[in-house]
C-alpha cells in the first residue's frame, strides 16, 4: 500500500463528496432554523415536498439545521448556506440582513410581518405545581428557580425577557426602575443559562432542575405531548408577549444557488390551509380566522403585548441586549 | 570501628520484608476500592449507554442506526476519518523523522507547535477555521466567488478534525524514534542503500507497532471529536453532522433510544481501540516502551 495512492485515494474522497454537493444543490433547499421547530418542520417539508413535486414534477430534498436563533443568525452570517431562515424573532433576520445577505425592508415580503404562526411565552411547572406558581410575581420569590435560556444566544429567551418586563411594567405604573429591579430579581432566581430554549427544556424536563421553565408555548407543549400530562402542567401568566417568529427568504444564496423559486414557494406554502394546519398541529398559533377559530379551544386566551411597546425589534435589541444594555447590567446585578 | 559494621558478617541483617506482606483485608480493601470506582465511574456508564440503546429491544436499536440521517452521520465520519487519519499519519512520520534524525534551529519551536493542539480547547480549534474561512474570513469573499464552501461542509470538518488530531502520532513516534538514533540508518545509507530504500527498509519496520498506536489513538479522537468539529459544521442533518454531532440531536429531540444507540456505536469504537491497543502492547511492549515515559 504506497501512501502516494492514500492520498490521492483521500483527495479523490473530497473532489467527489464535492462534486455530488454541488450537483444537487437545485433539487434541495436548506432551511436554518431555532430551536423548538425540529417537529414542526419534519412534518412540514413531507407536505411541501409532496405538493411541490405534484406541481412541478420535482424531487425535493429540505435539509434543516437548528439552534438557538441568535447563534444561527451567526452561522448564516459566517457562510452557511440557508435557503431559507426561519428564525425566532426580527432581529435575528435583520442581522442577517444587515451583513448583506438579503434586502432590509425583507420584513414586508410576506403578510403578517413574515410571521406566519405566532406563540407566546408561558410556565411550565411541575405536575400538581408545588410552588404555587400563578404569575410573573411568583417568579421573584426567594428560593424559586427559574429555567430560562440565555437571551444572549437564544431567541425564545428574549421574547421571555421582554414579556417578564412587559409584566413589570404594567404592575409598577410603567416605572422603568422598578421594572429594571424586578427582572433582576427574576434573574437572581436563574441558576444556569442554556444557550437554546430546547437545552433549557432538557434541562428541565430531563435533567429536573429549577421549578419553573419560561418556555414558548409550543415547546410547553410538546414536553407534555412528550412526557405525559401527569408529569408537568402548563400555568398561563396574567400577561404575556405576543411573539413573531419570522420567515425570509435569503437573497444572496438563493440567487447563487437558483433556488429563489422552490424557496418562495416553501414559505408561502407556510401560509396555506395545509401548511397552517401543520402549525396549529404542532402548537403554533396559526394566522388564518378560519384555523385560529378550529383550534382556538387550544390556546388560553391570554392578554398579549407586542413587539411595538418596545418601539420594534431593533429599538429592543439595542437598549436590552447589546453589550452593556439592560440585560449585562442586571445580570451583572444579580451574581 | 566503622569498618567492623561494613565487613562484619556477625551483624544481623534485618529481616527483608517481602513487597506482598500487608495484612489481607489492607490488600482486599486496595483492590476492592479500584475495582469499585472502575465500575462506578467506567463500566457502568458503559452499561447505561447500551441499557438505554437495547431498552426498547433490537429493531428499535437496529431501525435508529438504520434511518438515514444515522446513515448519513455514520458515513460522514468515516469520510473525514479517512482523509483526517491518513493525513496526519503522513505529517506524522514526516515531523518525527525530521526532529529525531536531524538538528536543525528552531526544533524546539517545531515540537512546540505539535503540541499546540493538545493545549488550545476545541472550541478555538474550530472559530480559528470560521476567521480565517468563514464569509467574513480572511479568505472568505475569494472562495465565496470561486463557489467553493469549507466552513459548514466536510471540508471545514476534516481541517478541524485534522487540526485536533495533529500531534497524536508524531508525538508517538518522536521518543520512539530518539531512542532509537539514526546508527541503522547510516549503517544503511554506508553500505549504499539510497533514501527511500532506507525509509521503507529501516525506519518503517523500526516504528511500525508505534506508528500503528499512533494512528489508533489519532482515529479514535477524529471519529470522536465534538467540540471542534461543531463549531463548523452547521448542523445540517443528513448532511454535516457527525456522529457526536448526531447523538446530540438526537437527544434533544427526546429519542433517546436512538441517541444511546448511535452512542453505543461510538462506545464499541472505543472499546475496540482499547483491545487494539491492549494487544499491541502485550505483544509488542518492548518496542513500544520508548513511547511511554
Amino acid at each position: 500500500m504506497s501512501l502516494r495512492r492514500l492520498t490521492l485515494l483521500a483527495a479523490g474522497l473530497t473532489l467527489a463528496w464535492l462534486g455530488v454537493a454541488a450537483a444537487d444543490s437545485k433539487d434541495s433547499l436548506l432551511n436554518v432554523s431555532y430551536d423548538p421547530t425540529r417537529e414542526f418542520y419534519v412534518e412540514f417539508n413531507k407536505a411541501f415536498a409532496k405538493a411541490w413535486q405534484a406541481e412541478t414534477g420535482h424531487v425535493l430534498t429540505v435539509k434543516q439545521a437548528h439552534g438557538g436563533s441568535g447563534k444561527q443568525a451567526r452561522s448564516v452570517i459566517d457562510g452557511l448556506d440557508a435557503d431559507v431562515v426561519t428564525l425566532a424573532l426580527g432581529y435575528d433576520i435583520d442581522a442577517i440582513a444587515d451583513a448583506g445577505l438579503l434586502a432590509k425592508d425583507w420584513q414586508g415580503r410576506l403578510p403578517n410581518n413574515s410571521a406566519p404562526y405566532t406563540s407566546t411565552i408561558v410556565f411550565l411547572v411541575k405536575k400538581g405545581n408545588p410552588k404555587g406558581i400563578k404569575d410573573w410575581n411568583d417568579l421573584v420569590k426567594p428560593g424559586v428557580q427559574v429555567i430560562t435560556p440565555n437571551p444572549k444566544t437564544s431567541g425564545g429567551a428574549r421574547w421571555n425577557y421582554l414579556a417578564a418586563w412587559a409584566y413589570a411594567m404594567q404592575a409598577n405604573g410603567n416605572d422603568e426602575a422598578k421594572a429594571k429591579e424586578f427582572v433582576s430579581r427574576l434573574f437572581k432566581n436563574v441558576p444556569m443559562l442554556d444557550s437554546g430554549a430546547r437545552g433549557s427544556t432538557v434541562t428541565f424536563t430531563q435533567r429536573g432542575i429549577g421549578d419553573v421553565l419560561l418556555a414558548w408555548e409550543n415547546e410547553a407543549y410538546l414536553s407534555l405531548k412528550e412526557f405525559g400530562a401527569d408529569k408537568f402542567e402548563i400555568v398561563t401568566p396574567s400577561l404575556s408577549i405576543l411573539a413573531e417568529p419570522p420567515v425570509a427568504v435569503v437573497d444572496k444564496v438563493v440567487d447563487r444557488k437558483g433556488t429563489r423559486k422552490v424557496a418562495e414557494a416553501y414559505l408561502q406554502f407556510l401560509y396555506t390551509r395545509e401548511g397552517q394546519e401543520i402549525a396549529a398541529r404542532n402548537f403554533y398559533r396559526p394566522r388564518s380566522p378560519e384555523l385560529a377559530a378550529q383550534y382556538a379551544g387550544r390556546f388560553a386566551d391570554v392578554k398579549l403585548v407586542t413587539i411595538d411597546q418596545f418601539g420594534g425589534w431593533r429599538a429592543a435589541q439595542e437598549k436590552h441586549f447589546s453589550d452593556g444594555g439592560v440585560f449585562d447590567q442586571i445580570f451583572q446585578m444579580g451574581r | 570501628m566503622p569498618a567492623d559494621t561494613v565487613t562484619g558478617t556477625s551483624v544481623p541483617m534485618p529481616p527483608v520484608r517481602s513487597a506482598l506482606s500487608e495484612p489481607g483485608w489492607v490488600r482486599i480493601l486496595l483492590i476492592g476500592g479500584a475495582l469499585l470506582f472502575l465500575a462506578l465511574f467506567l463500566l457502568l456508564p458503559l452499561v447505561a449507554v447500551f441499557a438505554e440503546a437495547l431498552h426498547r429491544g433490537f429493531d428499535a436499536y437496529w431501525t435508529a442506526l438504520t434511518e438515514p440521517d444515522a446513515v448519513a452521520a455514520i458515513e460522514l465520519t468515516l469520510i473525514v476519518a479517512a482523509i483526517s487519519v491518513p493525513a496526519n499519519l503522513l505529517f506524522g512520520v514526516a515531523a518525527s523523522w525530521c526532529v529525531a534524525k536531524f538538528d536543525f534551529r528552531g526544533k524546539n519551536l517545531l515540537i512546540t507547535l505539535i503540541d499546540l493542539p493538545f493545549s488550545v480547547s476545541p472550541v478555538i480549534s474550530g472559530l480559528i477555521y470560521v476567521l480565517l474561512f468563514g464569509l467574513n474570513g480572511l479568505f472568505g469573499t475569494y472562495l465565496r466567488d470561486m463557489g467553493i464552501q469549507i466552513i459548514f461542509a466536510v471540508p471545514g470538518l476534516v481541517l478541524a478534525t485534522i487540526f485536533v488530531t495533529f500531534p497524536f502520532v508524531a508525538r508517538e513516534l518522536i521518543p520512539l524514534m530518539q531512542e532509537q538514533g539514526s546508527d541503522e540508518e547510516e549503517a544503511a545509507l554506508v553500505l549504499g542503500a539510497s533514501g527511500w530504500q532506507t525509509f521503507w527498509r529501516v525506519t518503517i519496520p523500526n516504528i511500525k507497532w508505534g506508528l500503528l498506536y499512533g494512528v489508533l489513538l489519532c482515529n479514535a479522537r477524529a471519529m470522536g471529536e465534538f467540540g471542534a468539529v461543531s463549531v463548523v459544521s452547521g448542523h445540517i442533518r443528513g448532511e454535516t453532522n457527525t456522529m457526536p454531532l448526531h447523538v446530540e440531536i438526537l437527544y434533544n429531540e427526546y429519542n433517546f433510544v436512538a441517541a444511546f444507540a448511535v452512542a453505543s456505536l461510538l462506545a464499541m469504537l472505543a472499546l475496540v481501540t482499547l483491545v487494539v491497543k491492549t494487544a499491541l502492547e502485550w505483544r509488542f511492549g518492548d518496542e513500544l516502551a520508548a513511547t511511554r515515559h
